[in-house]
């Protein structure tokens, strides 16, 4: 029997696949960026993770029982979320900051909404835009990669070259490979692009993801730093906008949220540009140096209206 | 007797101006960053409130009801300037801090809805203690929502630190954190509301 899943608009027919097994999937396919986080920043990268995922488990039930819900940790979509709130995170967060962190993500930003299936945002989003704007300081505090346990803070490259410290990747000290394999400053999770990019493969490969909303995304974001990214129009250095901040992770495990996305492929293309094109206006003229959070918060806001738009012809209904 | 107290009662919790009746969240939202604030705003409201329902009462049966809503707003606007005024002259500190939504109380929607939902249909003692009891229920309201968003925000309670060694959220300062404050509330009370109707 074929077991690849087949993403349409509803009505849909009963497949072999349940929320559970993609959850399960996407999270494995996050795993090995994980690893490489760890490996990068030390061992208090794992004690996030830890946290993370423990407290969005924990907080689940006890909300689910205090809604006198069946408790459905194993469905697997509390752990992915504690996991992408934790790749998120800078590596030298305070553990309580985390632990509120996953709080926030699980007990606000998904069941007040009425749980899985119902939330507007992105819970992992959510979680992380909270952390953002309640403790700036901490957020925004970034260690070298590779000098555990006595960390060396740095700020990220996108970091550096918005307050004007350099102005290209050689100027950093840093070179394609580097940003390639992870060996910068930067969020657990965001770092090692090409473990990522693995984990996407592998999702598109499993027919879990569809290419609409990463390919849109990422190329509306390389076209406009292609245009605008540099000091003379059309000089931006592509490769280092893509790779240093946290678009990879965004576009394929963020913004294709089943529930926090579009369900038309139409409707997924234009979330896609308008992700694109609020990261680089955050990143231009925004005031933080990374913008691809915001810019999935604010689309999510509007998929309600995008689904309205791209509705689909109804079956024996003329226009 | 029982039903003067019951139009005072009510404004308190049952149909608390801003848990409940969800009005004048303008100033709610805006004010309760700090827990001085909210009183100030809070009294400054109840005062206006108070005589507004005790004139509008008063002259309810002179006023065609055509013009009735300019002729509220006049009312309301000249106890609005008085509180701005005397604010001015006693607490410059505080008038500097609420700004605007002092004379923005004049388009409040508590006072005018009370006016046009109460006071313009009922005598004048119960209109006096409707007013009193909606404006306690709205500074009690304003206060729990400055008071948990101050303690949050800035590890302070009426300019007192509180604990030490607190890094503040300041999150709950900022507007995001007076929505999230609300709505928990909000929800809150709903809870309790349908616990005591079992």
């Amino acid at each position: 029997m074929n077991n690849k899943l087949l993403l349409s608009v509803s009505p849909h027919m009963h497949k072999k696949e349940t929320v559970s097994i993609i959850m399960w999937m996407v999270s494995l396919s996050l795993l090995p960026s994980g690893i490489a986080g760890i490996f990068i920043f030390g061992p208090k990268a794992l004690w996030i993770i830890l946290t993370c995922i423990i407290t969005a488990v924990i907080t689940e039930s006890g909300i689910l029982s205090l809604r006198h819900k069946r408790i459905t940790i194993m469905d697997g979509s509390a752990v992915l979320t504690g996991l992408l709130l934790s790749y998120n995170l800078p590596p030298d967060l305070p553990i309580w900051m985390a632990c509120i962190g996953s709080f926030f993500a699980i007990a606000i930003a998904k069941q007040a909404f009425g749980g899985l299936g119902r939330n507007i945002f992105n819970p992992a989003l959510a979680g992380r835009a909270f952390l953002l704007i309640a403790w700036p300081k901490y957020m925004v505090t970034f260690s070298k990669p590779f000098t555990y346990p006595d960390s060396i803070t740095c700020a990220t490259p996108l970091t550096l070259i918005k307050e004007g410290n350099a102005d290209n990747i050689y100027q950093l000290g840093l070179n394609y490979l580097d940003l390639f394999l992870g060996n910068r400053s930067g969020c657990i999770g965001e770092v090692c692009i090409v473990l990522l990019l693995l984990g996407a493969i592998f999702l598109l490969w499993r027919r879990i993801i569809s290419w609409h909303i990463p390919l849109s995304f990422i190329s509306t974001l390389a076209l406009l730093s292609w245009l605008w990214g540099g000091s003379q129009i059309a000089q931006g250095d592509v490769l280092f906008f893509l790779f240093s901040g946290g678009v990879i992770l965004g576009a394929f495990f963020m913004a294709t949220d089943y529930v926090t996305s579009p369900l038309t492929e139409r409707g997924q293309i234009i979330f896609g540009i308008g992700c694109g094109l609020l990261t680089f206006v955050i990143r231009k003229w925004g005031g933080y140096p990374e913008g691809v959070s915001f810019s999935i918060l604010i689309m999510n806001a509007v998929v309600p209206l995008l689904d309205r738009f791209c509705r689909p012809r109804i079956y024996g209904y003329i226009k | 007797m029982k039903g003067l107290l019951r139009e005072f009662s009510k404004g308190i919790f049952q149909e608390n101006p801003i848990f409940v009746i969800v009005l004048g969240l303008c100033p709610a939202l805006a004010v309760s960053v700090s827990l001085e604030n909210a009183l100030g705003m809070g009294l400054a409201a109840s005062f206006v409130l108070v005589f507004s329902n005790f004139i509008i009462s008063g002259i309810r049966n002179i006023v065609p009801s055509r013009i009735r809503i300019p002729c509220f707003i006049v009312i309301i606007a000249s106890f609005v300037t008085i509180v701005e005024l005397l604010m001015a002259a006693f607490s410059p500190q505080l008038a500097k801090q609420l700004g605007i939504f002092v004379p923005l109380i004049v388009v409040n929607c508590i006072i005018l809805g009370r006016a046009e939902s109460f006071a313009s249909r009922n005598k004048i003692l119960p209109s006096l203690l409707d007013g009193l009891g909606m404006g306690l229920g709205f500074t009690l309201a304003l206060s729990v929502v400055a008071a948990i968003r101050e303690v949050l925000g800035s590890g302070k309670i009426l300019g007192f630190t509180l604990f030490k060694g607190y890094l503040p959220a300041t999150i709950m300062v900022l507007p995001p954190g007076a929505l999230l404050t609300l709505g928990i509330l909000i929800g809150l009370t709903n809870i309790i509301k349908s616990k005591i109707r079992r």
